[in-house]
């Protein structure tokens, strides 16, 4: 592919599951879908415990979106669709998810993932999604207490972040470091705007700024944009960062700078949070569904 | 739980507040009769509790559909934060 239509924005999709487990063994097979703007994740969990996931990119097709990041997370484990217990469809297309059970909210899915993720101490969970942005409060269950969501402008999310790695040709997994990598921080660009933050970088980088110093005055502008939002309902310790823009250390480093805390890390993958807890929430409700059959 | 309904953007931040654990107390639901727009409605929420909300399309256009009862100079008390009993509800601007 030429440098000209390589498409920078492309991260990983990958799919994984513990060839330690036998699922045959399993009691309970629950699963959580996230159908996002951008991404989307299946996650399998047996009798609590993460056994198989997906993550992709979402196509125009919610309902093919979900099927696809499904089948791709049971792939080679032996499990068919028919063998899951029950399903929560969460994200931007949860009721678009076909062989879902139930549908809850991301937010709520975010902060039982987050839970689960970064354990019970965990007060604010900060989603940076592909196309909208959650400041989450949540109890020691992973019980949401107070959120605020912004999803009518693009500025502070992944999606913003794919338009500038198109922009400077940069690879988006690579942004977060080279943006680290200028001798001086760079006042920030356009904060409110993905698409004026677009044109001002353009004439930054016709003034002769270097690329990796446009990257940092963005990332510094998406730091700055989240924090406002966070401010409004406050960052309560423990905090964590959810979602892809978790993964790019350029804003991850610059909203610690600005709240003054560090983040809590975990040895999940941060953009299976939301699916994570739907997986979650459909143990919780398949046992609800048993106990009520057996009474 | 606080849940906060709207945007910020360039031009301000626009958030209507529901407290869902004062809303849950509240058995009439004035709020929804109350506001003119009929932006309210009530839901069974995450964790099958029914309470308030504001319903999705206006989410996004809060500061235009909010707007009526929010006169530049007079601006009497706002209808659903009187209708609502509990007090459950709250506007940020």
């Amino acid at each position: 592919m030429s440098e000209n239509t390589k498409e920078f924005w492309r991260w990983k999709e990958y799919n994984w599951h513990d060839e330690r487990v036998d699922p045959k063994d399993a009691e309970t097979i629950s699963a959580g879908v996230d159908v996002g703007s951008v991404s989307s994740q299946a996650v399998v969990m047996i009798d609590g415990k993460l056994y198989a996931y997906s993550n992709m990119r979402t196509g125009s097709d919610s309902p093919d979106s979900a099927r696809k990041a499904m089948s791709w997370a049971l792939e080679n484990t032996g499990l068919a669709l028919d063998d899951i217990h029950y399903t929560v469809g969460t994200g931007y297309g949860r009721v678009n998810v076909p062989f879902a059970n139930r549908a809850i909210t991301e937010i709520a899915c975010h902060a039982r993932g987050g839970n689960l993720m970064y354990g019970s101490t965990v007060r604010t969970i900060l989603d940076m999604g592909g196309q909208d942005c959650k400041a989450i409060h949540c109890d020691e269950k992973g019980k949401v207490t107070n959120f605020l969501m912004n999803d009518k402008c693009a500025a502070g999310t992944g999606r913003g972040m794919e338009v500038f790695a198109d922009l400077l040709a940069v690879s988006i997994e690579e942004v977060g470091e080279l943006s680290l990598d200028v001798d001086e921080e760079p006042p920030p660009v356009s904060s409110t705007c993905v698409v004026f933050a677009k044109s001002e970088a353009s004439s930054l980088l016709r003034e002769g700024w270097s690329k990796k110093r446009v990257l940092a005055a963005y990332c510094s502008a998406m730091a700055h944009r989240v924090v406002s939002l966070l401010e409004r309902i406050g960052v309560e310790k423990d905090f964590a960062i959810t979602g892809g823009i978790a993964k790019n250390s350029g804003v991850v480093t610059r909203l610690e700078r600005e709240l003054n805390l560090i983040s809590l890390k975990s040895k999940y993958d941060t953009q299976v949070a939301g699916a994570l807890g739907a997986a979650l929430f459909a143990k919780t409700l398949v046992e609800k569904q048993r106990k009520k059959v057996a009474q | 739980m606080k849940a906060n309904y709207g945007y910020m953007d360039g031009s301000g931040e626009f958030f209507i507040t529901i407290d869902t654990d004062l809303c849950l107390e509240c058995t009439d639901h004035s709020c929804v009769d109350a506001c003119p727009v009929s932006m309210f409605e009530i839901i069974v929420d995450d964790y099958d509790d029914e309470v308030a909300a504001i319903k999705e399309e206006h989410r996004k256009k809060l500061k235009y559909d909010c707007a009526p009862c929010k006169p530049v100079s007079d601006r009497p008390p706002l209808p659903c934060v009187v209708a609502c009993t509990p007090g459950a509800v709250a506007h940020s601007w």
